[in-house]
């Protein structure tokens, strides 16, 4: 089994995870940029976390044998605060880098006039790279948000087919797959969504365009969801390369559009084997005692 | 190296210098990513990538069509706005240009000393393959003993190949053979083996028959 996690924030998660996920078959992954849960009050403090995004956290998922990538933009909920906003400015030279796979998290959180003008202004962004663009939906009033959100993507004029909606439910799907964009499906333990009810959605709507993702991050999660996910289509009595499709074809199609995924093995990487060490000052990955 | 897409690339930063940024940023997607000698270094750490190469070939360039002086501010944005693989192509470019001796001529003082700036960043930072970059030719030539001596550890720290230090024989000197020792003390001390590499360390510090003084360029 091989599978893209085509939505999870690594940086909030520890090697023993990056270890389970390669032992359970996660190849790459894609990192969307987003809030860490401190609001963030400059532009630099942007800066320092595009940069470990395409830096620090691509080396360390490398040691584990997977390829990292990332999604780059100023998330809705901070594209209310002017301090923060000015970054818009210094997007466009992230969208060029290696392994930057589209312009998101971008959206909308309450429905402001001001993400109004961010998320626009970023679909532009997109538009300019030629990137697919990675649309988060509200957690509240998700309904009507997914709503206005397809209505900008249309009025942006990027193509449906480069576009991911992101936490969707059973309220939400049918709306993103009619606009002819990708579906995405965050899988958590026990709110947005969860596997047995994504193996009925996929018996409802196909695979095409449908996108799984665990979305783990800083809060209750599970990297491993997307495994799960496939291990529950297997019991529901789907095949195997039908999980293929939704867990590594699928994500591969949408992302691949940037031209900048990076699928081939980590050179040198020997599964099983503890990779080459990086230790120095105490904040390697890797500490204590090698033999 | 050849790559119709690098001949153009360089042909339109000999052109319009501003075009590098893009091109540095496409080099991994366009000439690939593995390493450049897979036999001896199959990471691509000690020896550099392709992308790499091609990058290095894009710094020369760029200092060739705005001169040494300019070339310093263009290769700190170019570092500074980089991610992991393009700070290293910054610091293997600086290699290419100390190599082939450009930077002793007139007005490459502040390209020097911009460069030794990158190098020191480049060696704060834990990703081995940016460490490996830093004590190239060009590390060797304008670091100070002090930070040189500490890079070298560095590697040993991480388990990098010594191969990927210039000239090791000629700057290694007593001092460092005493931190390699005191490390290795260490090491044993905590039950913990001891890189091999510790041993090429001593070999290369001890005194040579013919005794030669390290040149040691201070930039300070």
């Amino acid at each position: 089994m091989r599978i893209l996690d085509p939505h999870i924030h690594m940086t909030s998660r520890t090697t023993d995870d990056y270890e389970a996920m390669y032992a359970a078959g996660v190849r790459a992954v894609v990192e969307p940029a987003f809030w860490l849960g401190q609001p963030r009050t400059s532009v630099g403090s942007f800066l320092d976390y595009f940069d470990s995004l395409v830096g620090w956290e691509r080396f360390r998922a490398a040691q584990f044998g997977i390829r990292h990538h990332a999604t780059i933009a100023l998330n809705p909920k901070e594209a209310n605060d002017p301090r923060c906003r000015e970054v818009l400015d210094e997007i466009p030279r992230y969208l060029l880098k290696d392994g930057v796979v589209a312009v998101g998290e971008v959206g909308y959180d309450s429905m402001t006039p001001a993400e109004d003008e961010v998320f626009a202004a970023q679909l532009q962004l997109a538009r300019e790279a030629e990137l697919p663009v990675l649309v988060h939906t509200p957690h509240r009033d998700k309904l009507a948000g997914t709503r206005r959100s397809l209505d900008v993507v249309r009025e942006s004029g990027l193509p449906a087919e480069r576009v991911l909606v992101d936490h969707l439910n059973e309220t939400t799907v049918a709306l993103v797959r009619d606009a002819g964009a990708w579906a995405g499906f965050s899988i958590y333990p026990d709110t947005k969504m969860d596997e047995r009810r994504m193996v009925a959605l996929l018996r409802d709507h196909g695979l095409d365009r449908m996108i799984v993702n665990s979305a783990a991050d800083w809060g209750r999660s599970d990297p491993l969801k997307t495994v799960r996910t496939a291990h529950a289509m297997l019991d529901a009595g789907f095949t195997a390369d039908d999980v293929d499709q939704v867990l590594w074809r699928n994500p591969v199609e949408l992302y691949g559009q940037s031209g900048s995924l990076v699928l081939d093995p980590v050179p040198g990487f020997v599964a099983g084997e503890v990779p080459a060490p990086a230790e120095f000052e105490g904040s390697s990955v890797h500490r204590g005692a090698r033999v | 190296m050849t790559s119709p897409w690098l001949d153009e690339a360089r042909a339109h930063v000999a052109r319009d210098p501003a075009t590098v940024a893009r091109a540095f940023a496409r080099a991994g997607r366009t000439v690939g990513r593995e390493p450049r000698r897979p036999d001896v270094d199959p990471t691509g750490v000690v020896h550099g990538t392709l992308d790499d190469a091609a990058r290095a070939e894009l710094v020369v360039t760029l200092v060739d069509a705005v001169g040494a002086e300019l070339a310093a501010g263009r290769l700190t944005e170019l570092y500074r706005h980089g991610d992991a693989a393009e700070r290293r192509g910054v610091l293997r470019g600086l290699d290419a240009l100390a190599a082939r001796d450009g930077l002793d001529g007139l007005d490459a003082d502040s390209l020097v000393s911009a460069g030794v700036e990158l190098v020191q960043d480049a060696l704060r930072t834990n990703d081995p393959s940016l460490v490996a970059a830093a004590v190239g030719p060009f590390g060797t030539r304008y670091l100070d003993q002090h930070t040189w001596r500490h890079a070298v550890l560095k590697l040993v720290f991480m388990g990098v190949s010594l191969d990927a230090v210039a000239e090791l024989e000629d700057r290694a000197d007593a001092e460092l053979a005493r931190m390699a020792t005191d490390f290795a003390a260490e090491r044993r001390a905590a039950g913990r083996p001891v890189p091999p590499d510790v041993d090429r360390l001593l070999l290369a510090a001890a005194p040579a028959p013919a005794a030669s003084t390290p040149h040691t360029r201070s930039t300070e």
